[in-house]
Order: C-alpha cells, then structure tokens, then sequence
C-alpha cells in the first residue's frame, strides 16, 4: 500500500454523484449552430483565420494565436462560418466575447488529419508542438495550455507525474465516467505524456468514492508502471496542491508552481485529448460535459462538440424548465452562476447543474462572525479564514496579504460550514480583486513617476549639455580668436599680414630693424629684428590697398542690390560694407604711415 | 427564465449559530442538574432569571440600536450569557444582584461593543466580575451549603423567597464558603486533614462541588465530540491548573491539592464554557493553547495568593486583554509557507 498523508482540513459535502453515474456517456451529437469563443483558457486569445461565409472541415483551424501564451481554435465539425463577432460566453460576470460561429452541414466531413503514433521517434519539441497544435488545453478548470505546462522550466526534473482522476466537488461524474469507459485512451495520453516528461512516477489519483472508475483504470494500467492511488474521499482533494500532499507529503511553495517541487498534475481528460491528438491527428474538438441536478429528468454525462449550447445539452438531458431555480457551471463549490443557457461548452466545461430551489436552497441572511473558528478547521491551506474576512470587511488588504490572502483557493469550505451564513470566499474575491487594482494603479503610478523623473532627468541633462555646447562654443571661440590673433602676429612677423594691423605693426618693426641695423645693433633690437620676417613693400601694400576697394565696390553694389529687392540681407551687407570701408581706410593709413615711416628713417640714415 | 444569481459556494451545510448555541445550552443541562442535586433549586432559579434578564436586555438594547429584534435574539447568544451567569452566581445572590450582572453584561459587555461577535471581553464574566466587586458579601456569602436538594437544602419556594427578598441574613442557615476558600483561609492555621474534616468538603474531594464539576466535564466533552469547540483551550487550561499546583502546592498543609483545584469551584464550566467562547478567544490553534494556559496559570495565582475568590472570572477579563497580542503572533503556517506570517504586515517578515 502506498503511503497516503492526509491534508488539513477539508469537508464532506452530500456527493449526488449517483444522480449522473446511472447513464452511461451519451453522444450530444450536432447542434443547429455551435459558438466557439476564441478565448477558452488562461492566456492569449486567437485570432480568427477564417472569414464569414467560408466553408471549413471538421477539425480545420479557425483560429491561431500569433503571440503570446495559447492555443488554437478548430472546427468541431465541417460547415460554413456564419459570423465572427460578440457573444456571451461562459465567464462569471456573463460578458461577451468574440466567438465564431458555425453551422454545420451535416457532413461532418473531416480535413486531413496527420496522425503520428510512433511518436517516440520524433523530438519532444515536435510532439509538445503537436499537442500546442491541437489546440489542447487543461480539462479539469483553469485551462492552461498542456503543451507550455508540459515544458516545466529547464532547471525543474518533473520526477512525479499525476493523473488528477479525484473528481472531488459534489455533482461532478465527467471525469469519473470518461475513466469507467475510456480508460485506454486515458492511459495512452498518460504514456505520451510520460514519454515528454520521463517522470520516474507515474500516479493516477481517485477517490475512493468511484469504484469503478478505480476498477476500470487497474485494469488498464495493468502491466504498465503505472500506479492508480485510491484517495480518501474528502473535499478538496482534487485541488492541485491538496492532491500532491496527499501523494507524495510535499507541499507547493507558496507563489511557485508543482514542478517546483518535482511534480505535475494533469486531467484524465487532458490525457484523452493528449492521445487523441497524437495518435490520431484529432484535434481538441469535443469533451464530456455532465449534465445533472434535480431539474433535469434524465442526468448524465454527454460527450459533447465544443461549441455547443448549454441550453442544448440541458434539452438533451430532459430539463424542467419551471422547476429550474439555478443553473451553475461547474460544481457546486467553486462553480459560478449562469443567467442564459444560451452559452457554449469550452474546454473547460465540465458540469452543468441544473438546481431546484430547494436543492440549492437561498443563503441565509448573513449574521455577525462570533470567530467560531469552524472555517478555520476546514480551511485546506491552513489560512485563519475568520481574520481574513475581518481585513477584507475593514478594508485592511495590507493585512489580509500579510495573512496570506492570495494563498486561498476559494474551494468554499469555510463558507460552507459558516454557521453565520457569511460568503467569505466572496469576501476574499472583493479584496484580491481590490489588492490587484490597488497594485495595477500603483505600477501605473510608478510607471509616471518614473516618465515624470525621466522626463526631469532628460531636460536637466539637455540643459546642462546646452550649457556645456555654449561654453563649448565660447571657448571655441576664443581659442578661434587666439589663434586667429597668434596667426595673424606671425602673418605681421612674416610680413605677409593680410591684416592692415599686422601690416602695420611689421612695418613698424621693419623700419625699426632697418634703422637699428644701420647703427651698432643693440640686442633687444636685433631679437626683434631676427624674430620678425622680411618686412612688407609699399607695391604690396598698395595691391592690398586695390584689392580692398574692389571688394567694397563689389559689396556697395550687392547692398545696393539688396536695398532694391528688399532682401533680408541689407542689415548684414551693410555692416559688411562699413567694414571693408573701415579696411580701405585701414590699408590708406597704413600705406600713408609706411610712406611717411620709412621716409625720415631713410633720411636718418642717409 | 430568471435564474439565481449567486457565488459559490452555491452548496451550504452549516449549524447555524442559534443551533450551535442550543447546543451550548443542551451541554449545561448535566452540570445544571448536579447544581440543583447537590445545591438546591438556587441555580436552576438563577438560569432562569438571568436567562430572562438578558432576553429582555438584549431585545431592549437592540430596539435602541434600531437592530431587527427577532433577528439577533433567535441566535440564542444573549441567552448564553444569562444561562452562564445563572450557573456561575451563588445559588442564593438576591435576584437584584444577578439581575445587575446580566444587564451589565448584555447592555456594557456586549451591546456597547458592538453586540454579537465585536465584544473583547466576556460579557458573563464581566457582569459575573463587576457584581463580585460591587457586592463581595452578597457574592461571597450566598454560596449554598451542599447537600441533597432531598435532605437540607430549602424547597423551591422558600429558595425563591430567600432569592427574592434582599435580606442576607435569613440564610445563613443554608450557606457557607466555597470548599476553596475554605480550605485557602484554614490552611494557614490547620493541618490539611483539619480542613478536609469541615462538613463541605463532605467525604470525597468537595461535597457536591466534585459532582457538579463531573457535569460540566461531561458536557464539555460532548462540545468537543460535535466540534463545537476545540480541545485546545479546556485542555491547556486544565493542564495548566495541573502543572502549577503539582510545582507549587505539592505540600496540602500549605496549598490546596491538585483535586481541590480541579473539581471544586468553577473550574470545570470555566475550562469548558467559559474560557471557550470563541468571541472573546483567540484564534489559532496554538494561540488557543497559549490563551488557555495563560487562565490556568491566572487561575491558580489568584486562588494561591490573591485575595478575591472566584479566579475564572478574573483569569478569563485579563487573558481576554491579551488575545489580540496572541492573535498576532500565533497564525498558523499555511500550506506553501517555510514558517507562519507573525505580527502585523510591515513589522516582521515571513
């Protein structure tokens, strides 16, 4: 006998399992339409690839998702697209979603299918990519595409793999009669996927309420290494984390994932579809959808094409419809309400309950919490659910995060035994609900603090770069000057300054040399005389003194010019023009200064 | 079609409140009817009494807060109270008296609060406290010589005439101290086996008073089998009681022995109906360990060496101020955490 722990807490809910076991899985067969949401699980929506109008096949892809986490949408049978567009589909707030519709045509004529039984020869990326492919996602609740969940991360060795066959809530046989009837199938799809995960356990999981379902799975199991685990019956020991401490005595990191701790659980219905994919190219078109509650004559389980109505189904199973009081989707403890039948199956759909009034009789008023700690003795997490509630009606979120808040799996045991009929979990889903948007306006707060401080950053750092491209400038200039200033002393002391100044200054000194020269040079004087260039000519000079002219004629007619057509240069050629008359000038002085320089300098020589 | 719109859980089996108080109230009738045996009809008048008091003022309080009447009063708490107060009040107390403990309580305790499930403390043991400060003789000398209700005691009548009127002395004929306080003032001055010789302790441990105490037991552990209350708070409670009058009354010539203290006085009703209430306990487990300790050893201490007699009370006000400390610091581990959270968010890490 393998070792069994047992989890805290936990109930007994009154099973009405019976109701739904009796029939055997009947056939719903084709609908007059089937709606086909593109968003069926966890993740990214698809997008349709068919237009209205078009005639696909049965199994043909109607939608693919481009990006991101999901899978794609495929024709549950052939016919023509009759629109793509908003619909209700099955969500706790009854919203609309894009959802395509189809009518069949009656052939139900199939599209290449592309089976590979002997996968073991191919690469496990290639059949991961098969079961993405055929559109599989989780079959026990959330739906999380199989092909991603069987890729746990690199660094995580998947040593335990379960079958989840304990079908805990109340009502719920879809599970229990898929394993009565197709236990076969049940363990292809386990040894798929074993073959992906090389697990070194395999374990199929049932409570012990389901005989025969245990039964039927023995026998299937029979000469393979796979274990089939018969498990308390207890709510919830179907959910994730209870069933893997039931198993194995490990618990989930708070926050982490099963393959944390080396282990991952699967659906029994997942496996069908697993197998079904591989082995005969069937992509993920139809599930078994339990149909029960005192409102319905002749409960059961209905294998039946995603896409088809609820309502349909409810037909098929005989409803009362003056007797239906409430219809829930899913079980009774943690299934949600619908207020239209007129919604179809999903992936996920696996139980419909049409209750009576006195079946699922109207809460209690609720009364004041005496902190009698009955939820807390159910609770399967261990959470002190009293004091939850108690920060969740006060307001305090930090305080229920602090108490573990998003731990809480909302498996309803606490407030099933509430003796003050008080809906916790609805107190736990205002306040996650409450703690995410506070969180999503907090990130969006950050985020503008940090454009604001950016933004801040940015204009302070261009400013000082501003700053910085000015001083640049101004020291450019000045070393522009500088050099201009050094280069135009050198043209002087070459005496090839174009400059009237330079000229000026080397003629000086020119003059100065000259008559030093004719006397004993003095020192000083003959430095000067060594460090300046040959001094320049008066026939330079005079050219200069042409050039000069020409060039201000030159730019007195092209102000002219300008002053006609009223070009905006007439300011800038002005000044241009007052300059060269100031080197005109400049160049007459300097010509006049040589002339009258070198003249008595001459005679004092002479 | 208009079909019902509700969350989940859409499946419910719970024991209402109401039905968790009757429970209470069937779990008493054991330890009520050895009272009325061994004591007279003093105590089963005083339930009844008080019972009605705190009926009339929990109705009266909740037309004042514009509460639906009907509503609160069938969750059968108020009467709860009355009941334990009736239990627990000397079986001779003028009405008067515990009629002022059960409005006190009803009205100050609990209604003031917030009424049901907002009170920190106790609402009977606050009444039970107040009337034994304000009125110690009437408390203190109105306990009822034990006895067969069929040999000493006074008939119904004459119990509900000596209630009624408030007039003390008429009684002392039928009364004496508790087998506690007793053998607490004796023992200082006589050997044990002098004490014990005193016709209330009667020839077992406490005259009656064992009896009694055998009941409440009894229908504690009936609470405990119909998970109405955990074992965690009577047990630490009781083993408390036990560990300290091992390590320090180990000597009967100088304290009380360990049977005294367990079957004589409150100590049976006060571990399992008392101390239990789940209003003014604390939460988890082990803080329910902790809690239920915590009133052994207080109850032990004001017995030994305090001056007032009824410990329970006074054990159960002052544990009542630390529960929210407690509470902070005793959360369970939840599944997937290395340890539990402690304190308030902010302060410590977890």
């Amino acid at each position: 006998m393998t070792q069994l722990w047992d989890f805290a807490g936990g109930i007994h809910p009154a099973e009405h399992k019976h109701q739904s076991t009796g029939r055997p899985i009947r056939q719903a067969g084709l609908p007059k339409r089937l709606v086909l949401p593109l968003q069926q699980h966890i993740g990214a929506p698809a997008e349709a690839i068919v237009t209205e109008g078009e005639r696909v096949l049965k199994g043909q892809r109607i939608a693919e998702v481009s990006a991101g986490m999901g899978v794609p949408v495929h024709a549950p049978t052939s016919g023509t697209i009759e629109s793509i567009a908003r619909l209700p589909v099955p969500h706790p707030s009854g919203m609309d979603d894009w959802c395509i519709t189809l009518i069949p045509d009656g052939e139900d004529r199939w599209c290449q299918r592309h089976p590979i039984p002997d996968y073991r020869k191919l690469e496990r990326d290639e059949v991961l990519d098969a079961i993405r492919t055929a559109g599989i996602s989780g079959m026990g609740g959330a739906g999380f595409p199989t092909n991603i969940k069987l890729r746990p991360p690199k660094d995580r060795k998947v040593s335990t793999l379960i079958l989840n066959g304990a079908e805990c809530e109340p009502y719920i046989t879809a599970d229990d009669m898929t394993m009565r009837e197709r236990s076969d199938e049940i363990i292809a799809g386990l040894k798929i996927m074993a073959w992906i995960l090389r697990p070194e356990r395999c374990v199929i999981a049932i409570e012990d309420n389901k005989p025969e379902a245990v039964a039927a799975m023995k026998e299937a199991a029979e000469g393979t290494q796979i274990e089939v685990i018969v498990v308390p019956t207890k709510y919830p020991s179907g959910g994730e984390k209870q069933l893997i401490r039931i198993l194995t005595g490990m618990e989930v990191p708070s926050g982490g994932i099963p393959a944390d701790i080396g282990v991952m659980c699967q659906n029994v219905g997942t496996a069908i579809a697993v197998a079904r994919a591989i082995l005969e190219g069937e992509p993920l078109i139809r599930r078994v959808v339990t149909i029960t509650g005192e409102a319905v004559a002749e409960p059961g389980n209905f294998e039946a094409l995603l896409g088809t109505p609820i309502h349909d189904l409810l037909d098929l199973a005989g409803l009362q419809r003056a007797q239906l009081h409430r219809l829930v989707l899913g079980g009774p403890m943690m299934g949600y309400t619908l207020n239209s039948a007129d919604i179809p199956v999903v992936k996920t759909s696996n139980c419909v309950i049409a209750a009576t009034a006195q079946e699922l009789p109207e809460p209690e008023p609720e009364q004041p919490c005496i902190r009698c700690g009955q939820c807390a003795e159910v609770c399967p997490m261990e959470l002190l659910p009293q004091q939850l509630f108690w920060y969740a009606k006060a307001g305090e979120f930090e305080k229920a995060e602090h108490t573990n808040l998003f731990d809480c799996i909302e498996c309803g045991a606490c407030s099933y035994v509430c003796p003050s009929s008080i809906p916790l979990v609805q107190y736990y889903r205002y306040a996650k609900g409450e703690i995410r948007v506070q969180q999503a306006e907090q990130l969006k707060a950050d985020h503008a603090r940090e454009r604001f401080e950016a933004r801040q950053a940015r204009l302070e750092r261009e400013q000082q770069e501003k700053e910085l491209r000015r001083k640049e400038r101004a020291k450019a200039a000045a070393d522009a000057q500088a050099k201009k200033k050094e280069e135009a002393e050198q043209a002087a002391a070459q005496s090839e300054a174009v400059d009237e100044k330079a000229a000026k200054a080397a003629l000086v000194q020119e003059a100065l040399a000259r008559k030093k020269a004719s006397k004993p040079a003095a020192p000083e004087a003959q430095t000067t005389a060594e460090s300046s260039a040959p001094a320049p000519d008066i026939p330079a000079l005079e050219k200069q003194l042409t050039q000069a002219k020409s060039k201000l004629e030159t730019m007195q007619s092209m102000l002219e010019d300008a002053r006609a057509q009223q070009a905006d240069n007439v300011d800038k050629l002005e000044r241009a023009v007052a300059k060269n008359h100031e080197r005109v000038k400049r160049a007459e002085e300097a010509l006049t200064e040589v002339t009258t320089d070198t003249a008595p300098v001459t005679q004092s020589t002479e | 079609m208009a079909l019902a719109q509700q969350s989940s859980p859409h499946a419910r089996k719970a024991r209402s409140t109401s039905r968790l108080m009757l429970w209470v109230i069937m779990a008493t009738v054991p330890g009520l009817l050895a009272q009325t045996i061994f004591f007279g009809w003093g105590n089963l008048i005083n339930v009844v009494w008080c019972i009605a008091v705190a009926l009339a003022a929990e109705a009266a309080m909740l037309s004042i807060r514009k509460k639906p009447l009907a509503f609160f009063l069938k969750d059968n708490t108020a009467a709860v109270t009355g009941l334990l107060l009736g239990l627990s009040l000397p079986q001779f107390v003028p009405l008067w008296v515990s009629a002022i403990a059960v409005i006190s309580a009803i009205v100050m305790a609990k209604q003031l609060y917030g009424g049901l499930g907002s009170n920190p403390f106790n609402p009977a043991m606050v009444g039970y406290a107040l009337v034994l400060i304000s009125f110690p003789v009437a408390m203190t000398t109105n306990w009822a010589q034990p006895g067969l209700l069929w040999e000493s005691a006074p008939g119904f009548g004459e119990t509900l005439n000596l209630l009624a009127s408030a007039q003390q002395t008429v009684v002392d004929g039928y009364t004496m101290a508790t087998p506690l306080d007793e053998y607490k003032h004796k023992i200082t001055t006589h050997t044990a086996t002098e004490v014990l010789a005193h016709p209330t302790f009667g020839e077992g441990i406490a005259r009656g008073w064992e009896w009694v105490n055998v009941a409440f037991l009894l229908g504690g552990l009936v609470l405990i089998g119909l998970k109405i209350i955990t074992w965690h708070i009577p047990v630490s409670l009781l083993a408390a009681i036990a560990v300290m009058s091992l390590a320090f009354g180990s000597n009967p010539d100088q304290y009380a022995p360990i049977s005294l203290h367990m079957l004589a006085g409150g100590t049976m009703l006060g571990a399992f109906f008392i101390a239990t209430d789940p209003v003014s306990a604390a939460t988890s487990h082990q803080g329910k360990l902790i809690y239920g300790a915590g009133i052994g050893v207080l109850i032990y201490i004001i017995r030994s060496w305090g001056n007032y007699p009824d410990a329970v009370a006074f054990s159960v006000l002052l544990m009542n101020f630390a529960v929210p400390f407690i509470d902070h610091y005793t959360p369970p581990r939840t599944y997937g955490h290395h340890k539990a959270r402690r304190g308030v968010p902010g302060k410590t890490k977890g």
